[in-house]
């Protein structure tokens, strides 16, 4: 038997901007064991549930995450929302679906860049990032905001979007398809890509549910599950299917992601078909009673907002469960076997959002 | 409105064993959150299936019992007994990886029931706009 090694990975590594830390225990260059650290910048916003009113606090629910940072905030108000018997409007209800897909083309296309960064394919990082801004440029003009979109709100949304800016939208984003597509033959194409992804990190269907994966890792291991099937704000309305890969490598949740880019414009194309005119929000005139669990889909997964309120403004209980908390124990089944070259590229394919982890 | 997930009670002694009958028809265990509340604490452990969400709710007392792992049975629930010890303070025993207090680095042990002095002074004044006035 080979001698066995602990090399520490994180939580500050050059591949990895966010603060994990992974201990994993080494044969030559085999891993065969890792054990995840977290917790280093926990901050505990859970708690100040009791000193935010319920609607201030959509402000901090947003702050949870910089990149999906508008789901979070939609999450909390659809939790608040159910347990305060309101219902939002249905143009609000569009609007929610439209920037909730924004984020996740600016989410994934972050993500493409970093995974290329990740393998030192640097043309392929700025492209990605390019198009990137593209989209954040949109985000900018509808909501004033790259990476907090203030948008979100109990009883429906804080700005809208006028019909003829939506249809512009359309056209935009039309047009960045093309761009998008040549990134994603890369991705899914090229010799050198393929090569630092094909077979690496293989997570079964079977473990993946076992495990509790959500999102493109769960997908891409040939689970069909998406929480947008469930319906919430306007995805009731709208047509879509669960993109799913078999695989369940790295390469399967990176074409996952890549088909995720065209499924979202593709949704926010039939929103903007779709969306009816009308009041953007209704006013507030009850308090949180009760207890709910909202889900949504976030670009990394399946997030949980556990609400429990007594009929005061301040809520008892918020309770997240973010996916990439989720998505570390899949991780852990998905290092053993792989060298330790590979373990920055295979870390990233969970999307790992620390920032949301903690807290 | 959504469905409201379906919430049930579970007493102590027999959490390991309506955990295993979720994990033999298949459920997968989604989230294990933990509610102070006015007597003691409520876990609630999440399962989803084909998008039907269930929830076991166990209470404890304000001097919460130790609670059975159920990370023989599911893996991924390691994560959230860590959580809820540390956070809470609430003892779980043979959890699969056990942190002992150190999954989270912390300046305040169990944090969100003996909250640091700072907290507990702003939380007497809160600043807040009224219901609906924020908007």
């Amino acid at each position: 038997m080979s001698q066995r090694t602990i090399i520490p990975f994180g939580p500050q590594h050059p591949v990895l901007p966010e603060p994990i830390h992974l201990d994993l225990v080494l044969e030559d260059e085999k891993v065969v064991e890792a054990i995840p650290s977290v917790g280093f910048i926990h901050r505990g916003l859970e708690k100040l549930v009791e000193k935010k009113d319920f609607i201030d606090f959509t402000y901090v629910a947003e702050r949870i995450c910089g990149i999906c940072s508008f789901i979070h905030g939609m999450t909390y108000c659809i939790a608040v929302e159910e347990i305060s018997k309101i219902e939002p409007p249905p143009r609000a209800q569009y609007l929610r679906v439209i920037w909730s897909e924004l984020s996740r083309l600016h989410s994934h296309l972050l993500w493409l860049g970093l995974m290329a960064d990740a393998f030192g394919f640097e043309s392929l990082f700025m492209h990605s990032w390019r198009v990137r801004e593209l989209i954040l440029d949109i985000i900018e003009e509808t909501t004033g905001g790259r990476v907090i979109f203030g948008s979100a709100k109990p009883g429906g949304v804080r700005r809208d979007i006028t019909n003829e800016t939506l249809k512009l939208i359309v056209r935009k984003l039309a047009a960045y398809q093309t761009e998008m597509q040549d990134i994603v033959d890369t991705f899914l194409h090229d010799s050198s890509v393929k090569h630092r992804m094909c077979g690496v990190g293989v997570l079964s269907k079977e473990q993946a549910y076992a495990l509790g994966a959500v999102g493109p890792t769960l997908r891409a291991s040939g689970f069909v599950s998406d929480t947008r099937q469930l319906g919430y704000a306007a995805y009731k309305d709208l047509f879509f299917e669960p993109i799913v890969e078999t695989a369940g490598d790295s390469y399967a949740r990176c074409a996952v992601r890549c088909k995720e880019l065209f499924q979202s414009v593709e949704i926010i194309r039939q929103a903007v078909d779709k969306i009816p005119e009308g009041p953007i929000d209704v006013k507030i005139t009850t308090t949180p009673n009760g207890e709910f669990f909202a889900r949504s889909e976030q670009p990394r997964g399946e997030v949980i907002y556990y609400a429990k309120g007594d009929g005061s403004k301040f809520l008892k209980r918020l309770r997240v469960r973010t996916p990439t908390f989720a998505n570390i124990p899949p991780l852990l089944k998905m290092l053993p076997g792989c060298s330790l070259a590979d373990v920055p590229v295979l870390v990233l394919t969970i999307d790992p959002c620390i920032s949301c982890t903690e807290r | 409105m959504i469905a409201a997930p379906k919430l049930m009670t579970v007493e102590l002694k027999n959490l390991v064993g309506a955990v295993a009958e979720y994990k033999k028809n298949q459920y997968r265990l989604v989230q294990i959150g933990c509610t102070q509340v006015a007597d003691g604490f409520e876990l609630n452990y999440s399962f989803d299936k084909n998008y039907a969400f269930e929830n076991l709710q166990l209470k404890l007392s304000i001097n919460p019992e130790t609670v059975p792992s159920v990370s023989g049975i599911y893996f991924n629930a390691f994560l959230y007994e860590n959580e809820t010890h540390d956070l809470y303070g609430i003892p779980f025993e043979n959890i699969a990886i056990d942190y002992k207090g150190n999954f989270y680095r912390m300046a305040v042990k169990n944090p969100f029931v003996n909250p640091p002095a700072s907290f507990a002074i702003s939380a007497t004044a809160p600043v807040a706009s009224q219901p609906g006035g924020a908007a």
